[in-house]
Order: structure tokens, then sequence, then C-alpha cells
């Protein structure tokens, strides 16, 4: 593929871009569903092509093919260059870049097996089996289950000098069952609502799962909650199971912390964010107890946030986002690095595919482990009055991320350090400073898990991504409780 | 751009290369160009080409698809034995249909219903728009904003595109469209404006007025004050009754009712909303977009889903079509047939109204005109993370963004902090107390329709944010 590349950086020369890079990429997915006792549907994508991002004039430009020939190469290449000239009739400044040492390097996913080399029969087979176990569950009316096999390659080549070639390939599967009855539906999804678990693994994530053996237990629970107390409305202090957590980790941390926004870059669709420049270093955060980093490397996890080198070829990083509670970092990019005194990016710049301008998005957003060991019965055993909350039903936050509202599937009430009842309908709300700044226990390693989000939103065309978040359960005191079904 | 005779050519290749009882190719795709801004200047400029064949092939009941974008021998021949090998080890599905044919399409259903040809969707001049002109139409923005002393984020965005659908028993339809769309958000110091407008027909934008609507509306909300929470009149513009209404369109769906998980069910025949709310689907409508076929090739019908507050009736693809009729809810769901609004197979989910269109009931008002009958409440421009919180009542959560003013006494008194609602469709569709001429509206949760303004009591705002 770098024949590919070098057309196009020819004539982005040619033409008199300053600076190009170029990505070839080989997208390959596999969707499998069933529903209620058949395959609901089955399919194989293919996705192949090639993207140009040049500065001329000191701005922006950007086209992409699926032609790889050679003519349509260098037209696009071309194409990209007459964008960035039209975007220079309209700039402030010039686009700067922070300096990034140009490498040469080969980057792939570990993975133990290969997913698409495991037989369709046996995937389906594995979902029919789970449907039947939770529809073997009286008053259970819709059984949906899902595995995904996701691989991309991708050859970056830029006007510097870098040539990466690096493969990414992730797996995620789940399923939900729902009880509708009388006037109310209820559900219960294992290991995690919309999609479930997610990661930068091979097939080996499947069977860690645990998915056949957990199937009867979640049924069950979609069924029970139909006789479950209605969650109060009040203060609370409350529990977050891990997955809960890694959401409210991606909507109140991860996308505040995303310096575009910051920046304004995307005020007309996913918003700004509260989390102005005068914040860095200066702003607490939350308590002491709330550490998070972005972290885009291997030794963090499989998270789908995980990679060698970010889509403009800067390597994987470690980046403090909050330390002891104060706000330390950003997610930034080599344009935007500058911005936050930094001389280096962040490392954080991804494209959704071939036909998208890479843009800052969240790597691993993940709140570290609490030091002391404690797993969550005991984190239950130490509440006096709380609510257990697990597995996310609905988000939503500001187009500044300050006011969120998240409802959970199931709630456990706690009294005395015992679970007493279940609840259903659980929901909380806050503010997200006044949120953290609530966190009074986290549990420790044994409990932290790296959640994969496959459906992370953001730009215009809006761009679909996976992001990852590290979470172990946590406990927040005097939390609004139960508003979205305050009458 | 891909045209039908290049189509129909893969087509033909393909069907040489497959041995399936049945195979249907599904091909879509073309050009898009997006030139995107802030504060006052281009910060992402984009333009793509690609197309897109997808195949689906049936073996004695067993059906799966594959897709690819690229069109040599070896991609197409690997794209055929991708969907046959999937297709194969299917197990076979006793509900799904011989694909259908020519004349079945043309005899689709209810013929009472049918609609007349959708017009065509294609402009020359849209198809046209250069990179230069998206600069130049920025640049005008950009200046509204200078004289307003605002900055500016948002987009201009231009595509045509195609859909195209081939089968092994004859049917083909071929569909092309052309679309301009203008988003932008003015940004005062502790306020912002919103107007967003699209159309098949660049024509019919006017990137001047939307930034002018935009900057009075950062200005008029500058300076918000925060009041407290409760149940407010409120008047929704149209992009804001979108975002809301559209998180109710899955439901209407056969497979929703077989599935029970649509909030419909048991309630088909049943007056849910207010006497004043009436809508129907309607592709041929000449303010909506989008293919006048559906994933199978069948026809898409006009449908009255909702008259006077009277759930009617709910769309079919084909084969959801034939269970309902087979299943305890055949006497309970309305007039049950085909009506063209299937997803591509296999679907899990069925099928979905995608041409809402909200009918003109009793005196229409504008905006204007509803503001000055309000004696107290709330306008609201724009909705933000709409989440359902509760299935069957179609309880929502959001937000209000970028320009919410308080009403009093006829008058628009300035800018408030932004709320946060939990709010029951049905509650609310039950509350409205006028409506606007309906318009083309698109928002950001939910897809184009044509729908009202509306003024709505009782609205449940539950708390405030910060700004």
């Amino acid at each position: 593929m770098r024949y590919v590349a070098d057309w196009a950086l020819n004539v982005a020369a040619l033409r008199g871009a300053s600076y190009a890079d170029v990505r070839v990429i080989a997208q390959r997915s596999r969707a499998l569903t069933t529903k209620n006792g058949k395959v609901g549907s089955a399919s194989d994508a293919e996705s192949v092509g090639m993207n140009v991002r040049v500065i001329a004039d000191g701005a922006w430009g950007f086209a992409a093919s699926a032609d790889m020939g050679r003519a349509a190469v260098e037209a696009t290449a071309a194409q990209a260059v007459a964008i960035a000239r039209a975007s220079a009739k309209v700039k402030r400044e010039n686009v700067r870049l922070a300096p990034e040492k140009a490498v040469v390097a080969e980057w792939s996913t570990p993975y133990t097996i290969d997913p698409f080399t495991v037989s369709v029969d046996q995937n389906i087979d594995l979902l029919l089996k789970i449907d039947g176990e939770l529809r073997s569950v009286a008053g259970i009316t819709l059984a949906e289950s899902n595995l995904n096999f996701n691989r991309e390659e991708q050859w970056f080549v830029s006007s510097e000098g870098a040539d990466i070639h690096q493969t990414k390939l992730s797996t995620g599967s789940g399923y939900a069952a729902y009880a509708f009855a009388g006037n109310e539906i209820q559900k219960r999804s294992y290991p995690n609502s919309y999609g479930g678990q997610w990661q930068n693994k091979g097939y080996e994530l499947i069977e860690e799962l645990k998915l056949v053996e957990n199937a009867r237990r979640i049924a069950e629970e979609a069924v029970a909650l139909h006789q479950a107390d209605q969650c109060p409305e009040g203060t609370f202090d409350i529990i977050l199971d891990s997955s809960q957590l890694g959401l409210q980790i991606h909507e109140s941390i991860g996308h505040p912390i995303e310096l575009d926004r910051v920046l304004g870059m995307e005020a007309n669709f996913a918003g700004t964010s509260f989390l102005t420049l005068d914040k860095l270093r200066t702003l607490r955060y939350g308590t002491e107890l709330v550490n998070v980093v972005a972290d885009a490397r291997q030794e963090h996890g499989p998270g789908l946030g995980t990679f060698g080198f970010d889509d403009e070829g800067v390597p994987a990083r470690c980046t403090p986002i909050i330390a002891n509670g104060v706000f330390t970092g950003y997610l930034s990019s080599r344009e935007t690095a500058h911005t936050i005194g930094e001389t280096r990016s962040g490392g954080t710049l991804r494209a959704e595919g071939w036909n998208r301008l890479p843009m800052i998005r969240m790597t691993n957003i993940s709140l570290l482990p609490g030091e002391t060991p404690m797993t969550l019965e005991e984190l239950i055993a130490s509440t006096d009055n709380g609510i257990l909350m697990q597995t996310n039903r609905s988000w939503s936050i500001d187009d500044k991320r300050y006011n969120f509202q998240f409802g959970c599937e199931i709630g456990w009430e706690i009294k005395h350090g015992k679970r007493v009842r279940m609840l259903k309908n659980p929901s909380y709300s806050g503010i997200t400073t006044e949120f953290w700044n609530s966190l009074d226990a986290v549990c420790s390693r044994d409990e932290w898990l790296l959640w994969g989000t496959p459906n992370c939103g953001k730009g215009q065309p809006q761009q679909v991504i996976g992001t990852g978040h590290g979470a172990a359960p946590a406990r927040f005191r005097a939390i609004k409780v139960g508003k979205a079904f305050q009458n | 751009m891909l045209r039908k005779d290049q189509a129909g050519d893969i087509f033909n290749r393909i069907c040489k290369l497959t041995t399936a009882d049945e195979v249907e190719v599904l091909f879509s795709g073309g050009r898009f160009a997006l030139t995107r801004f802030a504060n006052n200047s281009i910060h992402q400029n984009v333009a793509e080409e690609n197309h897109v064949v997808s195949v689906r092939t049936v073996f004695g009941g067993r059906t799966a698809r594959a897709s690819t974008n690229t069109f040599d021998d070896e991609s197409l021949r690997q794209v055929v034995r991708s969907s046959e090998s999937l297709a194969r080890v299917q197990h076979p599905d006793p509900d799904l249909l011989p694909m259908p044919n020519r004349e079945e399409d043309a005899d689709s259903a209810d013929k009472s219903a049918r609609t007349t040809q959708a017009p065509s969707r294609y402009f020359e001049q849209t198809a046209a728009i250069t990179p230069e002109l998206r600069a130049e139409g920025v640049r005008k923005i950009v200046d509204v904003a200078v004289k307003n002393r605002l900055t500016t984020a948002g987009v201009f965005s231009s595509a045509e595109s195609v859909e195209g659908i081939f089968n092994s028993h004859g049917l083909s339809h071929w569909h092309t469209q052309t679309l301009a769309e203008v988003s932008i958000t003015m940004l005062g110091e502790d306020s912002s404006g919103w107007q967003k407008a699209n159309s098949p027909d660049v024509a019919n934008l006017n990137p001047v007025q939307l930034a002018e609507v935009a900057a009075q509306k950062a200005i008029d909300s500058a300076h918000p004050r925060e009041i407290p929470p409760g149940k407010y009149t409120v008047i929704l513009e149209p992009s804001a009754v979108l975002d809301l209404v559209g998180f109710m369109f899955w439901d209407y769906s056969g497979m929703a009712i077989l599935d029970q998980r649509s909030f419909l069910s048991g309630r088909i025949g049943t007056k849910l909303f207010g006497e004043n709310i009436t809508f129907c689907d309607d592709v041929a409508h000449p303010l909506q977009s989008g293919s006048p076929f559906d994933g199978e090739g069948v026809r898409r019908q006009k449908i009255a889903l909702v008259e006077n507050g009277v759930v009617k009736r709910v769309v079919y693809a084909r084969s959801t079509a034939e269970r309902v009729k087979r299943s305890e809810y055949a006497d309970k769901v309305g007039p049950i047939s085909a009506t063209g609004h299937g997803f591509p197979l296999p679907s899990e989910v069925g099928e979905m109204p995608l041409n809402i269109v909200f009918a003109t009931v009793g005196n229409p008002q504008t905006v204007e005109q509803m503001i000055a009958s309000t004696e107290r409440g709330i306008l609201v421009t724009r909705l933000w993370y709409i989440r359902e919180v509760e299935p069957f009542e179609k309880m929502l959560t959001g937000m209000t963004r970028d320009g919410t003013l308080l009403i009093e006494n006829g008058k628009l008194r300035g800018g408030i902090r932004n709320f946060r609602f939990n709010e029951s469709l049905i509650h609310m569709l039950s509350n409205v107390e006028a409506m606007s001429e309906p318009v083309r509206a698109c928002g950001e949760e939910s897809f184009d329709m044509v729908v009202p303004a509306m003024r709505v009591r009782d609205f449940h705002f539950t708390e405030a944010t910060k700004f």
C-alpha cells in the first residue's frame, strides 16, 4: 500500500501542501444477532479506501476515495489541496502542528483466537443457547443476543516520513431479556446493556464472559422487577456497579476533557465544555480518591481505546486527567497541544474509518481502583442506608457536561450493610463536579473492569467509535435519586 | 456517481457468480462534502465518494447478507462467497418469503392508500456545489456573527446519493437525490442561538437568514437567569418537536407489536393523544425526502398512523404482515398489509415509518402568535441528548439548548438557564394547545420530518443546569 500513499503525497506536495498524510484502510466486520429463538441478522461487511489530509495556505483539506487506482488517488490528493485552499478563505490563523518524531513501525492487537476463524455455526449455536436460557424463564417476552467482530488494518504515511502499519481487532457480545406485563416493560442485560462487553481482543473474550452461565439469572431478574418496589425519590448514598460507573466516566469526564470541545470546535453539535482552560491544574474535580487517566497503551488493558499509534502517527500515551481529585490534563492532538502549553500531542486523534477525518476522541478513560483492598460486598457492608444501581438503561447530559441524569436497569436498597429489597426504575442525577466530589469509596483492583463503549458519537459528519473505561464499583454520598419519575 | 446501468451490470455479474435460489443486491452511496466552521473560521473541510454493494442470498429458507465497496471481479466473487457461506449455515426461517417480483411490487398491498409518485429529489444546482461556494456561504454567516459581536460554529454540506435494488425475480428500483444542509450556532459570552435547515434543493436554503435568526436568539438569551424547575407551558419550535416525537416511531411497527416492545401494544384503535394530533407517513409529500421503495423494493405507501388522537395502525414489511395476520394480535391492530416500510433483510427490527408528516389541524398559529397569547411560558429552540427513560409511557429525558427564553404576558423576557425535562410523549401530545403550519424540520436526535411548532401545557422540567 506504500505506493498508494506515495502517489497521493507526491501530488499533494506538487500542489503546494505544506503537510500531508495518507491513511489506507481495510475494514472487515461480522455481526450476528438472535431474537426469540431465531437468527435476527447475519452479515459480513468489508470496506476499503484511502484518504489524504493536507495543510495548504495554512488551512486543512481532506478528501477520501474508495477507488485506489492511481488516477483516482492523485485526483483525491488534488481535491484535498483544493479544499484546503477554500478553507483558507475563512481562517483566522494558520494551523500549527506540534512536532512529532516520524516513526516507521508495525503494531497489532494481541489476541489468542482470531474471531473470524470461529465458525458461524459455533457462534449461532452459542447465541441460540443463550436465547434458550433466557426464554426458559416464564414471563420473558423478548430475548435478544449479539456477537460482533471487527478488524481494521491501516497504513499511515506522512510527508514527514512516518510509515506505520497497524492492525486492530475487537470483539463484542451481550444479550438482553425483556418482560412485558400490564403497562410496564422491564429489561435486564448482560454483561452490559446496548451491545454487552467489547474489548480489543480475540474470541477469547467470549469465553471469558460466561454468557450462558449468567443468562437464567438475568432473565429471572427482568421478570422479578415487575414485583419490585419503585425506587424512591430523595437523597441517598448510591453505589454504582463498574459498568454504570464506566458510562458515568465517559459522559462526565471523558467528553468534557476533549480539547476540541473546550476550544469551541464542537459547539454546533456535540457541544462545548465547562472545563475552560483556566481550570487546568486549578479545579478540584473530585475527592482525593478520584484518580483518572487517559491511557491508550496496551499495558492499560485491551480497551477499545487501546492502540499503538493514533491516526496522526503519535505513539499511544498515558495522560493523567485527574490526580488526587485535581484536574490535570486534556485530550489533545498535534493541532491543539499548543493551546495548553504542551509541546507534544496527547495522541488521541482517531477516525471511524477511511472516509472520515481524524478528530480528538477518548482513548481509555479510566478511574483507577482504590488502593485499600475492598470488594463490592465489603463496600455494601459498610453502607448504612443506600441504593446499589446496576447496568445502564438511559443516559443524558447537557452540552457543557454539567447536569446529567442516568437510569439503571435494577437497584437494590441497602440497609445497615445488607441488600434488603430489589428496586425498579432506579435513576440518579446531579452536577458533574459536585458528583465526583461526593465519592468516598472505590473498590480495589479485583473489582476493576475495563469496559468497552462501542457507540460513542461525535463530529459532523458524525463518527461512531469505540472507547474504553476502566472502573471498580464506587460509592457517592447524598445523591439526588428518582427525579426522572417525579410527578 | 454510480448510474443505474452500471449497477445493473454489477448485478448481472453477481447473478453469474451465485448458486443461490434467489439473490438480491442493494446499492447505496454517492458523493458527500462538508465544510465545518467554528470560532468564525473554517477548521474542517472534507469530501468523499463511496458506493456499497450489498448481496443477499437465499438457500431453502436460509438467508444472509454481505457487503463490499469494491467492484472488481475478485471482490464481487468474495462478497457472493461471504453471503452464501453465511446463508448456508443459518437455520431455515419459516417466515422468510420469496423475494418480491415486478408484478407483486406493482400490485403491492392496498391500492386505495397508494401515493402518487414522489417528486424528483435531484437538483443539479445542489450537486454542483463546490468547496468555494460553501466557503462563500460560511463567509456570509461569519459576517453576521462579526456584525453582532458573536462567534459562530456550524456546517454547510452538500451531497448527491443513490439507492438501488435489483433481485433475481426481475424487480429493480433506482433513486437519486441531492441534499444541502446548513446548521449554525451563534455564541455570545453566556448565551447561544441555533438554526438548522436542509433541502434537496439548495435554492430553498438561506444561510444568511438562518444566521440572523440564530444571532438574534443568542442576543435575546444573553445573561440567562435561573428560574425554578416545574411544569411550564412551552412553545417548542419544530426542531424540538421533531427530536421528541422521533422517539416513538420505532414503535409504529408490526414487528414491535409482535415483540411486545411497542408502547402501542393494546392501544391501537384507542385515543392516545389529543384530538388535534393527526399524522401520517408519506414519502411523496413535497417537503419530504428519501427513496420511494423499502429494503425489499416494495413501494412505500401513504399510511395514516394517527387521526384526531386515535392510533389507527402501524406499518409492515412483507413477512411481518404475514406473521401478524397469523398472530393473536390480528384483530387488534387495524389494517394489516405490507406497506413498503421494511428494512433490508435479514432484520430483527422489521420496519419503521421514516417519512412523517403532521397535519394542519384547526387554525394554525405562528410562533410569534403563540408567544403573544402566552401569559407565562418558555420558548424552546432546540433539545439535546434525549433518551428514553421508560418505554411504555414513552417517558423521555433531555436538555434544552441554544436559545431558551422566558415568556411573560405575551412577550419574550430574556434568557433562562437550560432545563432538564422528564416528560411522557403521550402526556405531551395530549396537551398541545396550539400548532403552527407544519414545515420541513431537522434536528440532531431524529430523522427529518414535516412537523409544526407546538405550544404544550404542563411540560415537566425537573432540574436546571448551570448555564
